[in-house]
């Protein structure tokens, strides 16, 4: 069997950030597994701008984005496998690996890190009512057939869900000369970034149905018609709120889930995010497995993916150099109030340098609120936000000299100010 | 001139098309859709019964019990997925053990070898149950099959053994030339002559029979709605696991499938429109709620695909097997409703044998096989031999499908036999490709370049499943409202 310091599973921004994170910490024996033709994961579609203002202070599309990264790969001449599946993973850190030229390979690795990234959630999974005609299609596949084999997938186009892809593809289909109807959520917010719903849709004069879903499709071989509603609620259709619209095709902007299943077939625990649960360094339960980006929980921007990867390469090389002690005490960290999720869920305080990042997001849009951390009953740290909303992750620094003592447990709520 | 056409390429078609292919006929199977198998028998629960249910003396109760026998044989020459993971009839009151009771009595009528299970029993076998369980109705013989793979591969057998195979033409006429003693069959494409006909129309059946004369069945479609869970949880039951059955069927059920995920459904609703696929809010819950109550843990979180599928149930309540009044040459073979799957085997050996047998003189066809040539299955291989087939063929480590693990070299594989997928659909359905949680959201673009490279058609031109069905609409600036 082979044997590698390090194995990266995808080659996306979080395998090739968490790569140069290694590689720059003393890891020069690593393999990126990526199942693409080429590095870049799902940048390579997402030919709109928006990304690189946290890592590169400009303005950059995902493929110039991940341009940069691949440089960085290259200059390192870290070993990468191109177009390479991998079919399974066990708890002692063997990666079993197939392509074409090497054939199905298996890898002993020090370390493992995850970054699989994350796939958009289904018409199947939220039971769309109607028939499976053609027609009703994820916003992520419409954008590869758009942008990578130049083909739309219809003309008179509706999208369910204002999640960041929905909105991107509203946009990029008006201007490929297809009409877009409208966007349904079903939240009475939009889980879309502000920025994507004013240049996608008012710029566009698209309209945006808050607290609608899709109570009706029409159509056996192809779409043909939708029925939305309002909902209450409870997220019941409200009775005479019924609008139809005539169009060809529905298109799923509905929430990205992380792709687990390497995390479940070894029988680890998935987190509120649904990705894994994991300490300070990104680590999860099994020593020496890291989970990093879209498959640790989902993010808003590219950039934040690229930061936190790099530092989970660091954190792997540390543990491949032994650099910690991971019987060190260790306290827990959970949501609370308003909280929807938090990274990580555990932190040994001894392996940290100088600071805790807290990431999570809030469960619903709020105002005039205080981010509270509260550590074993005490206020370690308030942070005033006049307005938070789900669609952005928040990320907290908290110095290591706010906690007291190394064992316990840290809460992160959002209360009102008053 | 036919001896034998046969109308519909569903297991029940596509099992009487191998069976006749046994003999020396010349047989045709003509199906409206562009796939077999595209209607009923890829959209059912996808079980081998064992037939302790069927009413005793029913036809439904003598193929059942007789073709679940044959399925170990049948899975082995045609390469399916079959396994018999036993099924329990759960009873949750002492007002229902003598169900259960009055069941074992069928079982022993029927001669299907059943055992009455304690509730400490159920639980030891599946703890996941709803342990208010009172007892249960054990079937050893029960089993779960891939019917995709079931239908497509009797129907690749038949055409490897000299069967002709009409996709996408309906018929539209059937006139009995009672004189010739011939039946002329007019479809959208073409005018045949056949000495018999064989009706397996499914659903249309009495439609299809009502074109040559009167009939006196009427098939009454009756809705199903199902779920199906990603791969998740192993052991979350490990048999099929029903309720107590009704008079609307036997329930909704909760069972393995060959592919190593569950399926869940059905619902039982008639419905009055033969292409009424839909499925809805209201009884995706009921279904939800019915199995529940079976094994309170289920995760629904992990459902991935909501479908429907049609029984075609006729107003006699039992399967019609048997030739047309005045007609004699045409065979209706209709009303196969649940247990058909388990049941077609045994129906198209009785058709063939017991029924054209009467019309046709049977001389055996000396070059039949009855084994299809082996599918590659990457995932059954070992190591070695997985690398030894990437040596020869690259493509077999080049994965199209990451979530079911399918690659190139097994859709090679595909294309090169006796009927090739045409739709994004039928490779679906024979290779699973698309089938797990990402729903195609990843391998569907690089199927539908597959097969526009294959067919040598443009991207927009390949179809998700029935005609019309096109997947992109135009290329970039081609775009008109």
């Amino acid at each position: 069997m082979i044997e590698r310091d390090l194995v990266i599973i995808g080659g996306g921004s979080a395998g090739m950030a968490a790569a140069i994170g290694a590689y720059d910490d003393g890891v020069k024996d690593i393999i990126i597994i990526e199942k693409g033709r080429q590095l870049g994961g799902i940048l390579n579609q997402c030919i709109h701008n928006g990304f690189g203002l946290e890592e590169f202070k400009e303005q950059l599309t995902g493929p110039e984005f991940m341009t940069r990264l691949i440089v960085e790969i290259q200059k390192r001449k870290i070993d990468v496998r191109y177009q390479s599946n991998v079919l399974n993973l066990t708890k002692d850190k063997v990666v079993t690996f197939s392509n074409s030229i090497d054939g199905i390979v298996k890898i002993k690795a020090k370390a493992v890190i995850l970054a699989t990234g994350c796939y958009e959630r289904s018409a199947g999974a939220i039971q769309i009512p109607g028939e499976r005609p053609s027609g009703i299609i994820t916003a992520g596949t419409a954008q590869l057939y758009l942008n990578e084999m130049g083909a739309l997938v219809g003309k008179r186009i509706f999208i369910l869900g204002s999640g960041d892809i929905g909105l991107i593809m509203a946009r990029r289909l008006t201007l490929e000369g297809a009409k877009v109807l409208g966007v349904s959520e079903i939240m009475p917010y939009s889980n879309g970034l502000n920025h994507n719903i004013v240049q996608c849709l008012h710029d566009f004069d698209i309209p945006l149905f808050l607290s609608h879903t899709v109570t009706k499709t029409i159509g056996k071989s192809r779409l043909e018609k939708i029925e939305i509603s309002q909902v209450d609620d409870n997220f019941n259709p409200i009775t005479g709120t019924e609008k139809v619209f005539e169009i060809d095709t529905l298109l799923l902007s509905i929430g990205l889930i992380p792709s687990n299943d390497l995390l479940k077939k070894l029988g680890l625990p998935v987190s509120k995010a649904r990705g894994a649960i994991v300490d300070e360094h990104y680590m999860s339960d099994i020593p020496g497995i890291f989970s990093t980006g879209n498959v640790l929980h989902v993010h808003d921007l590219a950039d934040f993916v690229t930061a936190e990867s790099r530092s989970c390469g660091k954190g792997a090389a540390a543990y491949i150099f032994d650099k910690w002690d991971l019987n060190a005490p260790c306290f827990n960290v959970s949501p609370g109030k308003n909280i929807l999720y938090v990274v990580p869920h555990r932190v040994r305080l001894a392996n940290l340098e100088d600071h805790l990042t807290v990431k999570f997001r809030v469960n619903k849009p709020l105002k005039d609120q205080v981010l509270i951390f509260t550590f074993n009953g005490q206020i370690i740290k308030k942070i005033i936000k006049p307005i938070i909303i789900p669609s952005e992750m928040q990320k907290v620094r908290l110095p290591k000299e706010l906690f007291a003592t190394q064992e316990g447990e840290l809460i992160v709520s959002a209360e009102d100010r008053t | 001139m036919y001896d034998v056409i046969i109308i519909g390429a569903g297991v029940v078609g596509s099992l009487i098309a191998r069976e006749a292919s046994k003999y020396k006929l010349n047989v045709l199977v003509i199906d409206k859709e562009n796939d077999v198998g595209n209607e009923t028998s890829m959209a059912n629960s996808a079980i081998v019964h064992s037939g302790y249910d069927p009413l005793p003396g029913s036809l439904k109760a003598r193929f059942n019990v007789a073709g679940n026998q044959m399925f170990d044989e049948l899975a082995e020459q045609l390469d399916f997925h079959f396994g018999r993971v036993g099924s329990l009839t759960l009873a949750f009151s002492e007002e229902q053990i003598p169900v259960l009771l009055n069941l074992r009595k069928h079982a022993r009528l029927n001669n299907v070898e059943v055992k009455l299970l304690t509730p400490e029993e159920v639980l030891a076998m599946e703890p996941n149950i709803n342990p208010d369980v009172k007892g249960a109705l054990w079937a050893e013989s029960s089993g779960i099959v891939d019917p995709f793979n079931m239908t497509a591969h009797a129907m690749e057998n038949a055409v490897d053994n000299g069967v002709s195979l009409h996709l996408n033409e309906k018929v539209v006429a059937l006139k009995d030339d009672k004189e010739k003693g011939i039946i002329i069959i007019t479809t959208d494409k073409s005018v045949y002559q056949s000495k018999v006909v064989i009706n397996c129309a499914g659903v249309f059946a009495d439609q299809i029979a009502k074109m040559i004369g009167e009939v006196d069945f009427k098939i009454r479609p009756r809705k199903g709605e199902y779920l199906i869970l990603d791969h998740y949880a192993p052991d979350l039951v490990n048999a099929t696991i029903f309720p107590l059955p009704s008079e609307k069927g036997k329930g909704v059920l909760i069972s393995p499938t060959t592919s190593g995920n569950y399926i869940l459904g059905p619902s039982s609703e008639f419905v009055d429109e033969k292409d009424d696929l839909a499925t809805d809010r209201l009884t995706i819950d009921y279904v939800k709620k019915a199995v529940q109550s079976l094994v309170p843990s289920v995760p629904f979180g992990e459902v991935i695909r909501a479908f429907s599928g049609l029984r075609a149930s006729s107003d006699r309540g039992d399967f019609i097997i048997e030739p047309m009044k005045n007609h004699e040459h045409l065979l209706n073979v209709a009303g196969i409703e649940s247990p058909g799957l388990a049941s077609s085997p045994a129906i198209a050996k009785y058709v063939i044998e017991e029924l054209v047998s009467k019309l046709l003189a049977l001389e055996p066809n000396p070059h039949f096989n009855p084994r299809i040539k082996p599918y590659i299955n990457m995932k059954a291989l070992s190591l070695d031999e997985q690398n030894a087939l990437i040596r020869k063929n690259p493509r077999f480590g080049q994965i199209v499908c990451n979530c079911e693990k399918i690659t190139l070299g097994e859709l090679d594989d595909l294309m090169s036999r006796s009927i090739p997928p045409r739709t994004i659909k039928a490779v679906k359905k024979r290779t699973r490709a698309g089938f797990g949680k990402c729903q195609g959201g990843f391998c569907q673009p690089a199927i539908v370049k597959y097969l526009s490279e294959y067919y040598q058609v443009d991207l927009t031109d390949i179809l998700y499943d029935k005609g019309g069905s096109n997947i992109l609409r135009c290329s970039t600036k081609e775009c008109k409202i």
